[in-house]
């Protein structure tokens, strides 16, 4: 009997470790062949596109309202149309009021939770046929012309880092999350 | 003629009013044996089509007939000034079981199709990680595969339905944003793995290299659970229109979110809101409060024949048959209406049950050459049910279409010719 208990504990203290060195996450460790090359963090980035709603990944740089409409009206123009309302592609301004509407009309200013993705979207993708070719400044600029077209910056404003995170669309806190 | 196909009309099990068959029936009747002519010598006195009075043609690559010419993509659209930012469609309504080949695909792009040599190729997995990793395709080849046949849906697909009037389109021009494959490559867990991911690495972001370097965040538990980083479709390389050299795959789930020509992994604590899942891809409610990472496409079906364009010629015994899917498993069941949904009954499922794959029903019906609105209705293994239209519109905002899974309704006039209608 006394032999019995103490031999029990041993016998599940080793069916415990052997299990647990048989977890699934370490069998399928021992057997990748782990050929991931490793990267500098430095030569990450040169490929990261990421902008987050709290600014981390925008770059250094600015533009202003002035700056964006010249861009606006050479880049992006002929697709959205002049003040970026009527053109052949999406309409960026307007539709203010309408989202909670029989007929909403979802635009830069009045769908858009985060100004941020203004600038991620811009950089990663326009203009259509030329994307990669603005500069961050560039990028900035339009940002905070399009804002500026939707009444929700003011003229002189300039948008930075720092700047386009505190920017709070009008739409923003009528967003919910689906998945938990 | 097969004896057993004189049944006479006596002798008909039916299942639900309107002309739907018991279930059995194909089984039973064994339609389809014994129905091809054999042909035999050459001999003077016995038939021969042309095609068989010479050799043919020599072997090497290969094609549809040119007599299935109608095998194609279809309503092909892109934005207007561009090329490469827009859909094509699966034939739905031509195809049968629940593979489908890998030229008829949907598409769904957002900048073209980039043309992306394999060797220069790199997934970099950065971010919260301990090391960020860059890999190779041919490193890749060295991993634990895995391969599934699972489907995969653009979360637009069957958006026509909410016009207020029903749009009187085929299938594949309403629903045809639906494909079924055998995808195969490597879970993503295990590169995450060898990445390390940190503990306040909650979500990715993956961006693909198209021209718009499209981008989506996915949480993490996700990607744990199943997704697959896929290198292959249908056994072949994966077409460059599916992702070519390598696709995000994600068992279920909208199809956006699958980003195409992988390039980057991001790990992050929070979703980036891309605009195409704030801006798009969110599903507005009548309040004026939007949903995002509505992720999972629900349980659906859609009877693909008969279907507009595919019209009855005669009353008789007909074959309807059509897909069922679920981003949450199996397909349980799948119920008939030929009297707009007043009785049912329950279909044949093809023996390929799936988790998250396209599913073959089918049932014998007998058309009576009079006015006739065959719905399916499709039940997933966790018990949901496909909506009906009425439903699915309920508290939602008036032009919001993404994840619409409700039921189709289909009406054969006493021409036997199928058009789209609203219950």
């Amino acid at each position: 009997m006394s032999i019995y208990n103490f031999k029990l504990p041993l016998l599940c203290l080793f069916l415990c470790c052997y299990q647990y060195s048989l977890a699934a996450d370490d069998v399928f460790v021992d057997k990748a062949p782990m050929l991931g090359r490793s990267m500098s963090i430095i030569a990450a980035q040169e490929v990261d596109f990421v902008v987050l709603p709290n600014g981390d990944g925008l770059p250094e740089g600015s533009g202003g309202v002035d700056a964006g409409k010249r861009l606006f009206n050479i880049h992006c123009l002929a697709c959205h149309g002049e003040k970026a309302q009527g053109g052949i592609n999406g309409d960026l301004v307007g539709g203010h009021g309408t989202i909670n509407g029989l007929s909403p009309k979802k635009t830069v200013g009045s769908y858009w939770p985060y100004a941020t993705i203004l600038f991620d979207y811009i950089r990663r993708a326009m203009p259509y046929q030329t994307p990669g070719s603005l500069k961050n400044n560039e990028v900035y600029a339009l940002s905070a012309y399009i804002l500026f077209l939707n009444n929700i910056i003011e003229e002189q404003d300039i948008m930075n880092a720092k700047t386009l995170v505190k920017v709070k669309m009008p739409n923003r806190d009528n967003f919910v999350w689906a998945y938990k | 003629m097969n004896k057993r196909m004189k049944k006479k009309t006596s002798d008909l099990v039916f299942a639900a009013r309107n002309g739907l068959l018991d279930r059995r029936y194909f089984l039973k009747s064994g339609l389809g044996a014994g129905l091809i002519a054999t042909s035999t010598n050459a001999s003077e006195g016995k038939h021969r089509f042309p095609w068989m009075r010479v050799p043919g043609e020599g072997m090497g690559e290969s094609g549809p007939s040119k007599y299935e010419n109608h095998l194609k993509r279809n309503n092909v659209a892109s934005q207007p000034g561009t090329t490469g930012s827009g859909a094509s469609r699966t034939p739905i309504e031509y195809l049968d079981g629940i593979i489908t080949p890998s030229r008829l695909h949907f598409e769904r792009h957002h900048s073209g199709i980039p043309d992306i040599n394999p060797e220069e190729h790199r997934l970099i997995i950065h971010g919260l990680v301990n090391r960020p990793l860059s890999f190779s395709m041919e490193s890749l080849v060295r991993y634990e595969h895995v391969s599934k046949i699972q489907f995969l849906e653009c979360s637009g697909n069957s958006g026509a339905m909410i016009s207020p009037q029903p749009l009187q389109r085929t299938a594949s021009q309403l629903h045809g944003l639906i494909s079924c494959s055998e995808w195969g490559g490597v879970p993503l867990k295990i590169l995450l793995d060898e990445a390390g991911v940190k503990p306040e690495g909650k979500w990715i972001v993956a961006s693909g290299s198209d021209a718009a370097i499209m981008s989506r965040s996915v949480p993490v538990k996700k990607i744990m659970d199943d997704a697959i980083i896929a290198t292959h479709q249908n056994g072949e390389p994966l077409r460059p229109s599916n992702g070519y050299p390598m696709r995000l795959f994600l068992p279920g789930w909208e199809g956006n979110a699958c980003v195409k020509w992988l390039r980057t992994i991001k790990v992050t604590s929070t979703p980036s809101m891309t605009k195409d899942e704030t801006s798009k891809y969110s599903d507005l409610r009548d309040d004026g409060v939007a949903e995002l990472f509505t992720f999972p496409m629900g349980v659906k079906s859609i009877i693909t024949s008969p279907s507009p364009g595919l019209d009855l010629n005669e009353a008789g015994i007909y074959q309807v048959n059509g897909i069922a899917w679920s981003g949450r498993g199996k397909i349980k069941k799948v119920e008939l209406s030929a009297d707009g949904g007043k009785t049912w009954a329950e279909a044949n499922l093809d023996d390929h049950v799936l988790s998250k794959a396209l599913t073959r029903f089918r049932s014998a019906w007998k058309w009576n050459g009079g006015p006739a609105t065959l719905m399916s209705r499709a039940v997933d293994e966790k018990g949901n049910v496909q909506p009906t239209r009425e439903n699915w519109l309920k508290g939602r905002a008036s032009n919001t279409f993404y994840h619409f899974n409700a039921t189709q309704t289909w009406r054969i006039d006493q021409k036997g010719q199928a058009s789209n209608v609203y219950l």
